[in-house]
């Protein structure tokens, strides 16, 4: 071992040199980014660029290779980044206020112009998320309230994606997507309004409940009372005079009865029909 | 750390003889050579973006080209990195960190191999047959799929069962769960979330969004922040659907199952516009209620319901008393009514005697017989007489 060291002892040392050598001539670039080649300050090439449906595999990641301390390699993201903007308040044009909190999807199709615009991603996001933020505003303010809840069914969300995405080439990013994350009531007046309404549209709600529930036991009492009107009269109806007599008679039996509320003392006459035989005559 | 002055050492002890006499040829000494941290890079290089450390360890692959004037052996390529890598272990080892070779601890010296060569060359071969071990064969689970880079560019997806490749930093494997559902509460906490509905009302919303990956390649390379993604998706959707309905509707059980479907299907269209490779597997929604702070009126609504119903039951009841009685009245009408179609004058008379009998046996009865006498009635007297012969 030891004289075979000492036998190749120079191409051994040669071939480490051209190890290190072709280690840092080499970049190794994943699907995931783009890689901006600058050769003393100004970028010359890009590799594994984004382009719309190549197939992973086909793209061109995998390695680069660059002059090594002529050439820096930056890299840059090639996925799908999102930018959130920091809540804010829009003002219908109804004078309502309405908490609007938007995202958008973009990615960096040129990496060049990115480099030399805004530097780095984080620049970039910088940059978009002051543009989206005006950006939704001025398009959402020239809405009414109604309007705004329901943004994505006009035209709205496409003009902010297309003024959004006109300010993001400069930048060299396309902008994807913008949506509304969320839409809120301001809390204070606007949102404690807003309880009021539901209150008393509910108040009102339950009174009219309370009401058709009368309403609709008076009717049905009602009907009993005419239904059993009918049954009355068709029965009794065969004989008005036969039922007076009938009637009577239970009638008396009721008022007289011996748990009715006060005794009653009953005076007759002689020439009661009651008392006709009492006195014999024929 | 001194590697020399280490590697001095512990040669010095572990055998006489060293083959790697002092300087170590293609070791730049640069970090570990494998264990996929990243590595420093040395100062000469400019730093360009800081990936994983393939960069020293690519020696194994330059290592294996023929390079320079007939080199018959291989290893040695690599066997200066394994030997700091063996340092490395050795002096790393045990709780004080660095080892002082002055302590000399117990099987620190190890015996001579056959042949009356050092160990060091087998666990050199040891630890790089495990190395390759580790990182050509790898196990995919059921539910999993595995993306295959070769040099950080995709080369085929791997299916469940053992998968060989080649060995770590030509090929890299990422593994991940794909058919398992993976779920987003929104929100995450009970705090209320109030969202507006289409009338400018508000309800207290959560649901849950199942969903798993249809497109490994898609979702590991396409996406910054795939499950961030997916939340913030399903926030938009959902906003825009519940501000396309009624707040009734929301509340309603089938009016959630229209939303449900809805956001679903939003989130996928969305989704798939990113290209992300997920696949929303379904939406529910948990609870919709009012917000807390109207809560007492919506109640009053269910209470002036339950109010309506009891009111209509009692005119229920009512009326079934009502029918009932006058069912009962007409059918013995009925029967009398035939009784007396059969004899009326009897019937007639029977009725009335028995009536007045008993209307008179229960009353007291005055009878004035003397006609032309206009009787003076003291009815206050006529009850007191009454009273005692009630008490007797």
């Amino acid at each position: 071992m030891q004289a075979l060291w000492e036998t190749h002892k120079t191409s051994l040392i040669a071939v480490g040199i051209a190890i290190v050598a072709l280690l840092s001539s080499l970049v190794v670039v994943p699907e995931s980014e783009q890689a901006v080649i600058i050769q003393a300050g100004r970028p010359d090439r890009v590799a594994n660029r984004y382009v719309p449906d190549r197939p992973y595999g086909e793209t061109g990641a995998g390695i680069v290779f660059r002059v090594p301390f002529y050439e820096r390699v930056e890299r840059i993201d090639k996925r799908v980044l999102s930018v959130d903007m920091e809540p804010q308040t829009v003002l219908s044009t109804d004078q309502l206020r309405l908490n609007v909190d938007a995202y958008a999807r973009y990615r960096i199709i040129d990496p060049v112009t990115m480099v030399e615009t805004a530097g780095t991603l984080a620049g970039v996001e910088t940059q978009l998320a002051q543009i989206l933020s005006s950006v939704v505003r001025q398009e959402l303010g020239r809405r009414s309230f109604a309007s705004l809840l329901a943004a994505e069914r006009g035209t709205t969300m496409a003009n902010i994606r297309t003024k959004l995405d006109a300010e993001a080439r400069k930048y060299g990013a396309q902008v994807i997507d913008v949506r509304i994350a969320r839409a809120d009531l301001p809390d204070g007046t606007p949102l404690e309004s807003a309880f009021n309404r539901m209150r008393t549209a509910r108040a009102q709600e339950a009174a009219t409940l309370r009401a058709q529930g009368q309403r609709n036991a008076q009717i049905i009492r009602a009907e009993a009372e005419a239904e059993a009107a009918k049954i009355y009269a068709a029965a009794y109806g065969k004989d008005p005079e036969f039922y007076d007599f009938y009637r009577a008679m239970q009638s008396y039996d009721t008022t007289f009865a011996p748990d009715s509320k006060s005794a009653s003392t009953i005076i007759l006459s002689p020439d009661n029909e009651y008392l006709r035989q009492f006195r014999g005559q024929r | 750390m001194n590697i020399n002055d280490g590697m001095g050492r512990l040669l010095g002890m572990a055998a006489g003889k060293s083959p790697w006499g002092g300087s170590k040829g293609g070791n730049t000494g640069d970090g570990p050579p494998n264990g996929g941290g990243t590595g420093d890079r040395p100062p000469s290089e400019p730093a360009d973006g800081g990936s994983s450390a393939d960069k020293p360890s690519q020696d194994k692959p330059a290592g294996d080209k023929p390079k320079g004037p007939r080199n018959p052996w291989l290893p040695p390529a690599e066997e200066p990195r394994r030997s700091a890598s063996i340092e490395d272990i050795f002096r790393n080892r045990g709780p004080e960190g660095p080892r002082r070779t002055g302590g000399g601890g117990p099987g620190f010296r190890l015996p001579d191999a056959p042949g009356g060569r050092s160990w060091f060359p087998y666990a050199v071969a040891g630890i790089a047959a495990i190395w390759l071990a580790l990182s050509m064969v790898h196990q995919v689970g059921p539910k999993e799929e595995g993306i295959v880079t070769t040099f950080g560019k995709y080369s085929r997806t791997l299916t469940p069962g053992l998968n060989l490749t080649l060995p770590w930093p030509i090929q890299n494997v990422d593994i991940e769960q794909v058919s398992e559902f993976r779920v987003e509460q929104i929100p995450d906490g009970s705090a209320q979330k109030l969202m507006l509905t289409g009338d400018q009302n508000l309800v207290d919303l959560s649901y849950i969004v199942r969903w798993s990956i249809k497109d490994l390649k898609q979702f590991r390379f396409q996406l910054d922040e795939p499950q961030q993604t997916v939340r913030d998706v399903a926030e938009a959707a959902m906003r825009a659907s519940v501000a396309q309905k009624d707040l009734n509707d929301v509340l309603s059980g089938s009016g959630r199952a229209a939303i449900e479907q809805n956001v679903t299907t939003r989130m996928q269209a969305i989704l798939d516009a990113y290209r992300s490779g997920i696949a929303i597997q379904g939406v529910q929604i948990r609870k919709t209620d009012p917000p807390t702070e109207v809560e007492e009126a919506f109640k009053d609504v269910s209470a002036a319901q339950q109010d309506a119903d009891a009111e209509i039951n009692k005119a229920e009841a009512f009326a079934q008393q009502v029918l009932a009685r006058a069912q009962g009245d007409a059918a013995s009408f009925d029967k009398i009514y035939a009784e007396y179609r059969l004899a009326p004058e009897v019937t007639r008379q029977r009725l009335y005697y028995e009536t007045m009998e008993r209307v008179l046996r229960q009353n007291d009865k005055t009878i004035i017989e003397a006609p032309g006498v206009t009787p003076y009635l003291p009815l206050p007297e006529v009850q007191k007489r009454a009273r005692p012969a009630e008490a007797q």
